[in-house]
């Protein structure tokens, strides 16, 4: 606030700086419930599944009284508010807690397997966002005819086929068969520990390095899974967006454009994808959001360690800390997602803006 | 923790498919550095470094090549014993003392001496500390109370252990081979304290011993990284490195190794051994492990109870069918609660797939008309096809078996709370000897919900004072060739009356490149030596 809007001679900047106060409260306290109500439902949710988490640390053939000791060790003894309110507190003195699997803080874990799942997903999202509009858009101005049946059939396909059996069918053929791509795993074993580590993306780490063979070889392993999670997303894309485009072309200012005897291409591309591109831009943040949650499935199929690999181990396991930190982690990437999609959304659509 | 592969179930039949489908893949050959040898393993089981705590079995298997200990099992005869950083070891004419003298110029990987207050010290440290392989040493008299009267250094090399009771020489040396005495190096944890905890806190993501090799990186479902200590005491490792790969899936593993990416793969599935088994560029080593798959009839329940019951049970099980072909490469049929190659073990294998004869049993006791029963069955395979199989053969007999499927460890909390009706499970050794599993099977002297000890026995509600007594007699024999006799003994009886049918002795199998030489599997995780490998 500049210190003339502090100034009592000018009302209105006053209004000004109360409205925005209050709104910036009111996102704050919203923030706080949400996060509040996210920690609580993980947490509650985890405790009432039959998993001992004793069991996991200790072991089946540990005696009974270690057993004990690890349950009071983890606060196990303790009624479930008092266990729930002492992780909240813990959280907010910054403390996420450690994971009893990895023996590691969270915080260090999560730093470890996130840019594993951020480097695989936004690969995935560019593939799907540059493959699925196109396709999309194309359905939608041949709609009705065979480029349009072609882009539902492999939307289709994308929708109903298991992820799983897909990556296998990869790795078989372009991996073990054709040899195009390099197999499970993040790098080859020869550079796995020449590759120094500063933001855990290994396209970036490689080429900050200046190690191009390193470089290539992480893209070389990156395709694979990468294209696939791209696949599905595109699956999605490509209908939304056909349907957004069908949605447009039938509004009278393209006929109007149309009559004005703009070139084709300039109403598909310029005129109606602009506006199909507002609503889009939710969908492409939403797939991208659920890329970022990792995906469980692809990451065990590649040997990809990543954030949904570590989240769905911790919470078999029972290991409460790791689970609610990486729900944080989702929780905040949504959060921003969608906070980063109503930004661009008033860019992108001048009736949204305030006048 | 499945000791066996671990496929998604639910894709199961795909997988399958693919395995077949993957028979013509090509074998283009990716080689891995000529220096490091490089594993593929499931390694989501570990969870410590700390050789103190470590009880997991993959875990177990760094341990075995990263920490030395007095005595180890020899790979080649499992039944002998080798010094490992022990010269000589003796035991006093009584029984009570065991003295061991060690290796001269011992050193730890980080050049720190290692003297016997070394080894002194880590065997405190492991009783004091007492996380869950602890009682392994405290059988031996060796508590928290005690232990620093009882394990005394009493020369710059030589030590002595106390026991507080009369136990069998080799169960005291057998005990010392498990991981957890392993030794560690005193100085390097002191100086990593903190909380007076010995140096724990430090030692779950970090190394501090003396074996042939030494761990670089654990990082934690990635990988772990190995590198050869070139301070050991007798072998010095022929590769530089060894890193093993954090790989869950049995096809992916296989792939891996058929491109070469990796030289072994360690937890692939029947139908993957059999594509390793055709292509010449591969093969395999293996070894009977001491891990038993078994199946459980808690006596809680009134029909269960009924020793004709218990007697037909063992009669519905088609042990070879199920031998050769759900869990053919992976497992051979065994029925005694000892593991081949362990003191006392047997052969006896008097049970077979008898539908008349467990029919007639059935009659017996009243229940002709046949009746229900649940079966908790851990949603991997091979349980789940063992478990379709079992559901047949009971049904022709009018036994209608209701599956209650679950994630391993829902399943585990509700046979532990003593829940089930019957309960296919498996039971590896706690260490290299055959108290362990006469311990867990045989005995049980307090049946209450409340007992302290609650044995695989308690499990299933089998109180059993007598067998109880057996297994004390049999731990206290001082005469090997006579405990050899006490346990078989054991057995036969345990056979024919136990709640318990013991159905398969695990195989621990490693398919690897063929120019990978000197893999050697061992009995027991920590046996299992990777140290020794050379590629041609």
């Amino acid at each position: 606030m500049s210190a003339s809007a502090e100034s009592p001679s000018e009302p209105v900047a006053v209004t000004g700086w109360w409205s925005t106060l209050r709104s910036a409260t009111g996102l704050l306290l919203a923030l706080c419930l949400t996060y509040l109500g996210l920690l609580g439902a993980t947490f509650f949710i985890g405790r009432v599944i039959p998993i001992d988490p004793a069991l996991a640390v200790a072991g089946d053939r540990a005696p009974e009284h270690v057993l004990q000791r690890v349950r009071q060790e983890l606060g196990l003894d303790q009624p479930l508010w008092t266990q729930f309110s002492q992780y909240v507190a813990q959280v907010l003195r910054g403390d996420l807690g450690s994971s009893i699997l990895t023996s590691n803080p969270v915080l260090q874990d999560l730093l470890a397997t996130f840019p594993a799942t951020v480097e695989l997903a936004t690969a995935g999202i560019i593939v799907g966002v540059g493959l699925g509009v196109p396709l999309g858009v194309w359905a939608a101005i041949h709609h009705g005819r065979w480029p349009d049946h072609l882009a539902r059939l492999l939307g289709l396909v994308g929708h109903s086929i298991p992820i799983f059996w897909l990556g296998l069918m990869g790795l078989l053929l372009f991996y073990a068969q054709l040899g195009w791509v390099s197999g499970p795993g993040r790098l080859d074993v020869s550079h796995e520990f020449s590759v120094p580590r500063m933001s855990g993306m290994l396209l970036l780490d490689t080429a900050w390095a200046g190690q191009w063979e390193a470089f290539r070889n992480a893209f070389s392993h990156l395709v694979l899974p990468a294209g696939l999670l791209g696949f599905y997303s595109m699956a999605y894309i490509s209908r939304m967006t056909r349907s957004f485009m069908l949605n447009e072309l039938s509004k009278e200012y393209i006929l109007t454009a149309r009559a004005k005897g703009l070139a084709e291409s300039r109403v598909v591309w310029w005129h109606a994808l602009r506006n199909a591109a507002v609503p889009l831009l939710t969908v492409v943040a939403m797939s991208y959001a659920a890329l970022l949650e990792g995906s469980v499935l692809t990451e065990t199929v590649f040997s990809w360690p990543g954030l949904g690999l570590y989240i769905t181990n911790s919470l078999q396991n029972g290991d409460m800390n790791a689970v609610l930190g990486g729900t944080l982690l989702v929780g905040s990437v949504f959060i921003a997602l969608n906070l980063l999609s109503d930004v661009l959304y008033r860019l992108l659509d001048p009736r949204t803006r305030a006048p | 923790m499945s000791p066996f592969y671990s496929p998604l179930n639910r894709r199961e039949l795909l997988s399958m498919g693919i395995a077949w489908a993957g028979v013509g893949a090509s074998d283009a050959w990716a080689a891995t550095p000529k220096d490091t040898l490089v594993l593929a393993q499931a390694l989501d089981d570990m969870i410590t470094l700390d050789p103190a705590e470590s009880f997991e079995i993959s875990t177990g298997e760094i341990m075995g090549n990263t920490y030395d200990r007095l005595l180890r099992v020899d790979p080649s005869n499992p039944a002998n014993l080798v010094g490992d950083l022990a010269r000589s070891w003796s035991v006093s004419t009584e029984g009570r003392i065991f003295r061991f003298d060690l290796k001269p110029q011992l050193r730890f990987a980080s050049g720190n001496p290692l003297d016997a207050e070394d080894v002194v010290f880590s065997l405190h440290r492991a009783v004091l500390l007492d996380k869950s392989p602890a009682f392994i040493l405290a059988q031996l008299g060796l508590k928290k109370d005690s232990v620093r009267q009882r394990v005394l250094q009493t020369g710059p090399l030589s030590l002595s252990i106390e026991i507080d009771r009369d136990l069998a020489p080799s169960l005291v040396y057998n005990c010392l081979t498990a991981n957890v005495a392993s030794v560690v190096d005193r100085r390097l944890l002191l100086s990593k304290e903190s909380n007076a905890d010995l140096g724990h806190g430090w030692l779950r993501t970090h190394y501090a011993g003396s074996g042939p090799l030494k761990i670089l990186q654990w990082r934690a479902n990635e990988l772990v990284a190995l590198e050869r200590n070139d301070n050991h005491h007798s072998s010095k490792a022929p590769l530089a490195r060894v890193i093993v790969r954090h790989v869950k899936e049995s096809t992916t593993q296989r792939l891996l190794l058929q491109k070469g990416d990796i030289d072994v793969a360690r937890n692939l599935s029947p139908q993957d051994l059999d594509a390793v088994r055709t292509n010449p560029e591969l093969k395999l080593a293996s070894a009977r492990r001491g891990e038993l798959m078994y199946l459980a009839m808690n006596q809680r329940n009134p029909n269960l109870a009924k020793a004709e019951v218990r007697e037909a049970l063992k009669w519905l099980i088609d042990y070879d069918v199920i031998g050769q072909t759900l869990v053919r490469n992976i497992a051979e049929v065994h029925q005694t609660f000892l593991p081949a190659g362990v003191l006392g073990s047997s052969a006896q294998r008097p049970y077979r797939l008898d539908v008349a004869k467990a029919r007639a049993l059935l009659a017996q006791a009243g229940l002709s008309q046949g009746f229900k029963l649940t079966i908790d069955m851990r949603t991997v395979q091979p349980y789940q096809a063992i478990t379709e199989a079992l559901q047949q053969s009971l049904r022709q007999v009018g036994i209608a078996l209701e599956v209650m499927p679950s994630d391993g460890k829902q399943a585990l909390i509700r046979y532990r709370a003593r829940q089930h009706d019957l309960y296919l499970g498996s039971w590896g050794m706690d260490y290299w000897d055959p108290h362990t599993n006469a311990d867990a099977f045989a005995r049980n002297l307090d049946n209450s919900d409340a007992a302290a000890t609650k044995s695989l026995a308690w499990r299933n509600g089998w109180q059993v004072p007598e067998f109880s007594r057996r297994v004390e007699a049999a731990v206290m024999e001082r005469d090997a060739s006579r405990r050899t006799r006490l346990y078989q003994d054991l057995q036969g009886d345990f056979l024919r009356v136990s709640p318990f049918a013991i159905l398969f002795q695990l195989v621990e199998v490693a398919a690897m490149r063929a120019h990978v030489e000197g893999l050697l599997i061992g009995p027991t995780s920590e046996s299992t030596h990777l140290f020794n490998v050379r590629k041609r």
